[in-house]
C-alpha cells in the first residue's frame, strides 16, 4: 500500500470545515453574548492573518521543537501487544511533551497569537490542571500574567497541578459556582473575559467554545496526527487500521484524527468516559447519552435534562469530566465517520495498571480510557493489523486518585 | 401596535421614561415570585423583565447566578415560567412582559413551540443572551410569527459597523449593556453613558433601555434622563436574597420597586 504524506483536499474532503459561520454541519457556531462577539471576530481575523503570515508557522515550529520537544516519538508497545494477543499497538507519545501532555501544542500556538494581537493578560480554564499548567508555562516563558479558573472540587482533587501553576507564577482562582468543576470554570473564564475585553486573551484548552476556537485548537493539535502518520509510514510503510483516542472536550482526539479523516480505510474511534456506567447518571459520555444543545458558545452534543438544563458529568478523570464535546466530533459522529464508544472508571483503572506493568509507562487516566478500548479491540484483530493510540498525557498527576481507588494510603 | 410599542408611546406622551424591574421566575419559589410579578405594575413597573433560570448563566454575576440556582431548586421549568406569565395576563392586559434567558432551554423546548406558547401566554418580547445576530435565524422567524419582539443587547464593544447588524431584526426596544462585564458587578459612569447613548440614538428609532449596573433610584433617574428606560435586576435580587426566611419577601422587593419608580418619575426627560 502506498501512502501520501500530504493528502490533497478534494471536493469531498472531510477536512475542509468549518464553514465561514464556524459550522461543522449543524454544529459549532458563535453563541456568545454581544459584549464578546467583537472579540471573537477579532480572534478569528488575527488567526487567519497569522496563518497567512509566512513567519508564523516557522516560529511556532521552532518553539514546538526546541521547547516542547516535538516530534514526540511513536512507540511500538511490544509487550502490551503480546499480552493482548492481536493487532500491533503503537503509542503516539505526547505524554513526553514538556508539561506532560498534548495541551501545550495548542497553548504554544495560542500564546504566539495573543502576542501578535498585543494582548497583555492571559486567562484559561482547567479541569485536571493539565491545560492550566501548560498555559501557566507558556505565560512564564513569555512573561505574561496568567489567571487560571479551576472548579473548587478540582482544586481539591488535583493539588499537585495547582501547586505547579502557582510555582509558574499563575493565579489560580477556585470557582465555587455550579458544581465547581470544569464547566463552571469555563463559565467563570468567559465572565472574566467579558469584563476585561480590552487587554485579555482567553486561551481555551479544548476544541470547544465559540468559533474560531474549535478550528484553531484542532489546527494546533493536528501536529499529533501529522507526525504519527509520517512516523507510522516510516515504521510500517502503511496507514494504521484503527486509530483510538480518549475524548473529554476532544482536543487530543481531534488532533490525532484530523489528518486521517479522508483515509476511508482507517477506522477512527473516540473513547468517552463512561464513569460508573452509561446507564447510571454518573458519566461524561455526551455523544453516547447526550443530545444536541448550546453551551459555551457552540452547538454540540450535551448532557442535559428534559428541560435543557445542563447536567453534571462524572469521570474518575478530571480531564474528561465535561458535559459537552467539541462540535467537530458531534458532526463526525452524526455522519458516521468516527465511532464513539465509552470506557468506565474501572476499565480505565485496569488499563492504567496494564500499561504501567507491560510498558513501563504510567499513563494519565485520560488516555487510560483509550487504552481500555484498545484492550477490547486488539485481541479480535489480525496480528499484522496496526492500532494507533494517543498516549496524550502522563499519569504522575493521577497517582493519588489511583492510589485511593486501589485502597492504598500514600 | 404591540404592547411594548404602545407602552413606550404612552410614556413618551407623558414625558417620562420607563422603569423595567427584573425578577427571576421561581425565585425563591413559584408563589413568592408570582406575588412579586403580580405586584410590580402597582409598584410602578412600566414593563417587566422575567429571567428564565438556566444552570450556566454566562453573562450573569453571582447575584443572578444564585437566583437561578434557587429557582431551579424550586422546580423552575420553561413551561412553568410561561405558566406564570399566562396567570399574570389573566389580571393585567397592558404591562409588557419580556423574557430574558439563555438559548439552550429554548432549544430543548423547541424554538417554534416555545414562541407559539410564549405568544399565547402573553409574552411580548424575548432577550436571548447567547443568541447574537449571526445565529438569530434559529428563533427570529418563529418569534415574528407569534408577535414576539426580539430585543437585542448592544454593548460598549459593539462598533458602528456591528451596530447596524445588531439593530437589523431588533424590535421592541434596544437593551444597552452599560458596562463591559457581567450583571451586578459595577455601574457605568454618567460620562460613559453620555458618550455611548447618543451614538446608539443616531442609529435607531427604537426606545433605548439601559441595564447592567443600574441599582439605585438616582441611577435609574440618570438612565432615563439619557435613555428611555432603566432595567434594574441585581439590586432587587439582592434585596430578595437578603430577606429570605425573614418573611415579607415580596413586600420588600415591591417597596424597592416603588422607590425606583419614584426616582424614574421625578427625572426630567428631554423632549
Amino acid at each position: 500500500m502506498t501512502v501520501s504524506l500530504a493528502p490533497q483536499l478534494g471536493r469531498n474532503s472531510l477536512r475542509t470545515g468549518p464553514d465561514e459561520h464556524g459550522r461543522f454541519g449543524g454544529f459549532g457556531g458563535r453563541f456568545v453574548a454581544e459584549t464578546l462577539m467583537p472579540l471573537i471576530l477579532e480572534v478569528e481575523a488575527a488567526y487567519r492573518a497569522a496563518r497567512a503570515d509566512p513567519e508564523f508557522q516557522p516560529e511556532l515550529d521552532r518553539y514546538l521543537k526546541d521547547y516542547v520537544g516535538r516530534p514526540s516519538p511513536l512507540w511500538f508497545a511490544e509487550r502490551l501487544t503480546r499480552e493482548l494477543g492481536g493487532a500491533k499497538v503503537y503509542f503516539k507519545r505526547d505524554e513526553l511533551n514538556h508539561t506532560g501532555a498534548h495541551k501545550i501544542n495548542s497553548c504554544m500556538g495560542q500564546i504566539l497569537l495573543a502576542r501578535r494581537m498585543g494582548k497583555t493578560r492571559i486567562i484559561a480554564e482547567t479541569g485536571a490542571g493539565q491545560h492550566g499548567v501548560a498555559t501557566a508555562t507558556v505565560c512564564a516563558l513569555f512573561g505574561l500574567p496568567c489567571t487560571v479558573y479551576m472548579g473548587a472540587t478540582d482544586v481539591e482533587r488535583q493539588k499537585p497541578n495547582v501547586f505547579r501553576m502557582k510555582l509558574l507564577g499563575a493565579e489560580v482562582r477556585p470557582v465555587t459556582s455550579g458544581a465547581a468543576t470544569l464547566k463552571d470554570a469555563m463559565n467563570e473564564a468567559l465572565r472574566d473575559w467579558v469584563a476585561n475585553v480590552h487587554d485579555t486573551y482567553y486561551l481555551i484548552g479544548t476544541v470547544a467554545g465559540p468559533h474560531p476556537y474549535p478550528m484553531m485548537v484542532r489546527d494546533f493539535q493536528s501536529v499529533i496526527g501529522e507526525e504519527a502518520r509520517a512516523q507510522l509510514h516510516e515504521a510500517e510503510g502503511r496507514l494504521p487500521d484503527a486509530v483510538v483516542a480518549a475524548i473529554g472536550g476532544g482536543s487530543n482526539a481531534m488532533g490525532l484524527f484530523h489528518p486521517f479523516l479522508d483515509d476511508a480505510a482507517v477506522r477512527l474511534i473516540g473513547v468517552e468516559a463512561a464513569g460508573l456506567g452509561l446507564d447510571t447518571h454518573q458519566h461524561a459520555a455526551s455523544l453516547s447519552r447526550g443530545r444536541p444543545g448550546v453551551l459555551h458558545g457552540n452547538r454540540t452534543y450535551l448532557l442535559q435534562d428534559a428541560d435543557g438544563q445542563i447536567e453534571e458529568a462524572h469521570s474518575i478523570s478530571a480531564g474528561l469530566d465535561y458535559p459537552g464535546i467539541g462540535p467537530e466530533h458531534s458532526w463526525l459522529h452524526d455522519i458516521g465517520r468516527v465511532e464513539y464508544v465509552a470506557a468506565t472508571d474501572a476499565e480505565a483503572l485496569a488499563a492504567f495498571q496494564l500499561c504501567t506493568r507491560t510498558e513501563g509507562i504510567i499513563p494519565a487516566l485520560e488516555p487510560a480510557h483509550a487504552l481500555a478500548h484498545v484492550a477490547k479491540l486488539a485481541p479480535g484483530m489480525d496480528k499484522d493489523a496496526i492500532l494507533l493510540m494517543n498516549l496524550c498525557g502522563r499519569g504522575d498527576k493521577d497517582i493519588f486518585t489511583v492510589a485511593e481507588h486501589l485502597g492504598v494510603t500514600l | 401596535m404591540s404592547r411594548i410599542a404602545a407602552r413606550f408611546a404612552s410614556l413618551r406622551a407623558q414625558g417620562r421614561g420607563a422603569l423595567i424591574p427584573f425578577l427571576e421566575a421561581y425565585d425563591p419559589d413559584r408563589a413568592t415570585s408570582m406575588a412579586i410579578l403580580r405586584g410590580m405594575p402597582g409598584a410602578g413597573a412600566d414593563l417587566i423583565e422575567i429571567g428564565m433560570p438556566f444552570t450556566d448563566p454566562m453573562a450573569d454575576g453571582p447575584i443572578i447566578q444564585a437566583a437561578g440556582k434557587r429557582a431551579l431548586a424550586a422546580g423552575a421549568t420553561v413551561a412553568g415560567t410561561l405558566g406564570m406569565v399566562a396567570e399574570f395576563r389573566g389580571e393585567d392586559a397592558a404591562t409588557p412582559v419580556i423574557l430574558m434567558g439563555y438559548l439552550n432551554p429554548i432549544l430543548s423546548y423547541g424554538p417554534e413551540r416555545f414562541c407559539k406558547d410564549a405568544g399565547r401566554a402573553g409574552v411580548d418580547g424575548l432577550i436571548v443572551v447567547d443568541l447574537p445576530p449571526e445565529e438569530a435565524q434559529l428563533l427570529a422567524p418563529h418569534a415574528a410569527a407569534n408577535g414576539l419582539d426580539i430585543i437585542r443587547l448592544v454593548a460598549p464593544t459593539t462598533d458602528d459597523a456591528r451596530l447596524k447588524l445588531v439593530l437589523t431584526g431588533s424590535s421592541g426596544f434596544v437593551y444597552y449593556v452599560s458596562i463591559t462585564g457581567i450583571t451586578g458587578t459595577r455601574s457605568a459612569t454618567g460620562a460613559e453613558l453620555a458618550a455611548n447613548i447618543p451614538r446608539l440614538r443616531r442609529a435607531t428609532d427604537l426606545p433605548i433601555a439601559i441595564g447592567f449596573g443600574v441599582r439605585t433610584p438616582t441611577q435609574a433617574a440618570e438612565a432615563v434622563r439619557i435613555a428611555d428606560a432603566a432595567v434594574v435586576a441585581s439590586a432587587l435580587i439582592d434585596t430578595l436574597a437578603g430577606c429570605l426566611g425573614k418573611g415579607d419577601v415580596a413586600k420588600r422587593v415591591l417597596d424597592q420597586v416603588r422607590e425606583l419608580a419614584d426616582g424614574v418619575r421625578q427625572a426630567r426627560v428631554p423632549a
